[in-house]
């Protein structure tokens, strides 16, 4: 048997997942099931939400309140922005992105996505997929997030019925087909109820897959980072220039993806010199490898001049130099696009100026045609365009990377964050 | 908080299913290519405190002696060593801390060979630019005008904080990368959307940011990592015995700024501080943790968040936090 204690002492990894759906598919009372069922409401959490529950005059519990934020969003009953909810297992840790299913969902969606291993996409079992369904799995898709959960909700005002959970799943698969998703899974779910979200229930027995939750702790991860290509960005240079460590000249960074060893044959971009790693160096002492996420310092074998905004990669993987690159971007800013300004962008650990070209298409998120003559791209405004930079990027297709085919837009009168790009 | 009142609620919503009968088996090791979760949250927040070193001008990083801003210290280590970290260190002093912390402070920063800058709300008190009701008022809230005076004498364009998004609502909806305006101001509907770890670090002249670069650690994380790192923390973090007045549901140490009020009795209880901050509005909880290891399994066991046992000026209304951030708060 094991100790309740052992909830605490989980060493197990962190999954970082997304909701999207609106109030209306019961994603907050979906989330208020999670973090009660996982005992991460505490008593003066609920004592509050109950104390606001009753000054508005509402019958129940409203758990949507606990994760309304703002005083804004409180005196106005709106969510304006991503919150950031924890929880935990004796198997994983979780980070939830709370993201609004109306308002500035696109901006909101992709904001959360982009560090999202996982979305659970809430589908109402009486409406069947909406609309708003396909545009969340388009953006799901479009930021690359490597799992998919479509949650039928509200399996408890159809009657359980495995008929309408069928003819849903046939239905998003369907469109899903179409999208680049690499793994779709369906649950039929009672947040409300709970059924199926941390325990079984006994109202689905014809479904032969696991509970939400058991999901969420088992769905394998480590392949979300690609483990082949080793793309490690300088941030910064350690030249501590002490009488003890006098010639120490360290490269401080993460990896982004691969992995690397001591020994190992590297190259630095963009100057495209090769050296050794001589060491991969920690606070807590060398390592025979590392692998991304890690933060780590390597020390090459010989002086080369490098500095922050290099790359250095392994011996033979070679990501593309470029000083022209198309993208899909995501417009987040309310002023739109403008392709005769000069932007900045930031693309790992380089800043850039760039020139944003007119769109060459922009997606209708709601059918997916492409709209060939738009002009420009407003807030949440998803389109095709190319980036021109004075210097070349050391770039990879997002697809098959997602630190290094990422970049923002930066508006240099604002210094506002206007776009997200991804790299095609 | 009425406790009787909570447990009522509680019992109104079905009890959560005990993860103990759920995990027959062992939790498993990570997979080799698999960093544990304090392991990724320990490399995102190195990660972090390299961008901002890299990107700004002048930063600091607020120390005040307490558990998450000790974490930043060695997260600073493992992020700088062997080279002297970037920037010094900042803390501002309300003047009623707790003499543990300030000693521990001072010895902290001595043994990573560090510059402290403190600065005091005693000074802008003095200077008139804090104008307190009382003597005994909380100065928790006037931190913030020492602060913003901070960063205008030293020019810091970024302030480095130990804020988590689990400690209240209004930080959940911060950016890990905070922007202010040329008043410290927070505005929670404009804030920079914050994707992949592209930070926008960009601030004009008298602009700054905060970044939290443990944003995303709760408390149990802190406290599982001062165990990993055996980090040293002020004395008051373990249980002691103190005198204590019981006060709506908390416990208010009692100190001369915190005398006890007509009709109240103070009591000698066996305490630990789950915060250290200004000592008129910090409360200890009752608790026997001699060791880091008890304080996780009590911080596991609890049912009261950190803010929520802790903090008297949180009480006062639901958007206490965000109306101080939008003042220029940490």
């Amino acid at each position: 048997m094991c100790a309740p204690e052992r909830i605490e002492f989980s060493h197990g990894e962190l999954l970082r997942f997304i909701t999207a759906g609106s109030v209306d598919d019961g994603k907050s009372t979906l989330i208020g099931r999670l973090l009660h069922d996982s005992k991460s409401i505490f008593e003066d959490q609920l004592t509050a939400v109950e104390r606001s529950s009753r000054r508005r005059g509402l019958p129940a519990l409203d758990l949507s309140l606990l994760t309304d934020g703002l005083q804004a969003e409180r005196e106005q009953g709106i969510t304006i922005d991503v919150a950031y909810r924890y929880f935990a297992t004796p198997r994983r840790k979780f980070i939830i992105a709370d993201t609004p299913g109306h308002e500035q969902y696109t901006r909101n969606m992709v904001t959360g996505a982009s560090t999202a291993n996982l979305a659970i996409i809430l589908v109402d079992a009486r409406r069947g997929v909406l609309t708003q369904s396909r545009r969340h799995a388009y953006l799901a898709s479009l930021v690359g997030i490597p799992h998919l959960v479509v949650a039928v909700n509200k399996m408890d005002l159809v009657g359980y019925s495995q008929e309408v959970f069928d003819r849903i799943r046939a239905e998003f698969g369907a469109f899903a087909q179409g999208l680049d998703l690499r793994n779709v899974i369906y649950v039929p779910i009672s947040a409300l109820h709970g059924d199926m979200v941390v325990e079984r229930g006994d109202n689905l027995p014809w479904y032969p897959g696991s509970p939400l939750l058991e999901i969420l702790e088992t769905i394998e991860i480590d392949h979300d980072i690609n483990l082949d290509d080793f793309r490690f960005p300088v941030q910064w240079v350690c030249r501590p220039g002490t009488p003890e460590h006098h010639d120490f000249r360290g490269y401080m960074g993460r990896i982004e993806s691969g992995s690397i060893r001591a020994g190992d044959q590297v190259t630095v971009l963009p100057s495209g010199r090769s050296t050794r790693v001589a060491e991969i160096a920690t606070h807590d002492g060398p390592l025979g490898e590392a692998f991304a996420p890690q933060s780590v310092t390597l020390l090459l074998q010989d002086h080369i001049d490098i500095s922050r905004g290099d790359m250095i990669v392994k011996g033979g993987d070679s990501p593309r130099f470029a000083r022209e690159f198309a993208a899909m971007v995501c417009w987040l800013s309310e002023q739109p696009l403008d392709p005769r300004r000069k932007y900045l962008v930031k693309h790992t650990t380089r800043t850039v100026k760039a020139i944003l070209s007119q769109p060459g298409f922009r997606v209708d998120i709601n059918t997916l045609a492409r709209d060939t003559g738009a002009q420009t791209l407003g807030m949440n405004d998803i389109g095709e365009l190319r980036v021109r930079v004075p210097q070349p990027l050391v770039v990879d297709r997002y697809a098959d990377n997602r630190a290094t085919g990422s970049f923002i837009v930066i508006d240099e009168t604002s210094n506002n964050t206007v776009a997200a790009g991804m790299i095609l | 908080m009425e406790l009787a009142a909570a447990q009522e609620l509680n019992s109104r919503i079905p009890p959560a299913p005990d993860f103990a009968l759920k995990c027959p088996v062992p939790v498993e090791a990570p997979p080799a290519h698999g960093l544990s979760h304090l392991e990724a949250l320990e490399s995102e927040s190195i990660h972090i405190l390299r961008e901002v070193a890299a990107e700004c001008r002048t930063p600091a990083l607020l120390f005040s002696g307490g558990k998450d801003s000790i974490v930043l210290l060695r997260l600073a280590e493992k992020a700088f060593r062997p080279g002297k970290f970037p920037f010094p260190l900042l803390h501002i002093d309300t003047g009623h801390n707790f003499p543990e912390v300030i000693a521990f402070r001072d010895h902290r920063a001595q043994q990573l060979g560090e510059r402290l800058v403190v600065r005091s709300v005693e000074d802008s008190i003095r200077e008139g630019k804090v104008v307190l009701s009382s003597p005994t008022q909380s100065r928790n809230a006037f931190q913030s005008v020492t602060l913003l005076d901070a960063i205008a004498e030293f020019g810091f364009d970024a302030c480095i904080g130990g804020a988590r998004r689990d400690e209240e609502k209004a930080r959940a909806k911060e950016r890990i990368f905070s922007f202010r305006d040329e008043f410290g101001q927070w505005d929670p509907k404009n804030q920079r959307p914050e994707l992949w770890d592209l930070y926008n670090t960009r601030v004009r002249p008298g602009e700054n940011i905060r970044v939290f670069p443990i944003s995303n650690w709760t408390e149990l994380d802190v406290w599982q990592y001062i165990a990993r790192e055996g980090l040293e923390i002020p004395s008051i973090y373990y249980a002691h015995r103190r005198e204590v007045i019981r006060r709506n549901g908390q416990l208010v140490p009692l100190t001369d700024l915190t005398p006890p009020r007509a009709g109240e009795r103070v009591e000698t209880a066996s305490v630990r501080f789950r915060t250290v901050g200004d000592l008129t509005c910090t409360c200890p909880v009752e608790s026997t943790a001699a060791t880091v290891p008890d304080i996780i399994a009590e911080t596991a066991a609890t049912r009261i968040t950190e803010r929520g046992a802790t903090r008297m000026d949180d009480q006062t209304s639901e958007a206490s936090m965000e109306l101080r951030k939008k003042e220029g708060y940490f």
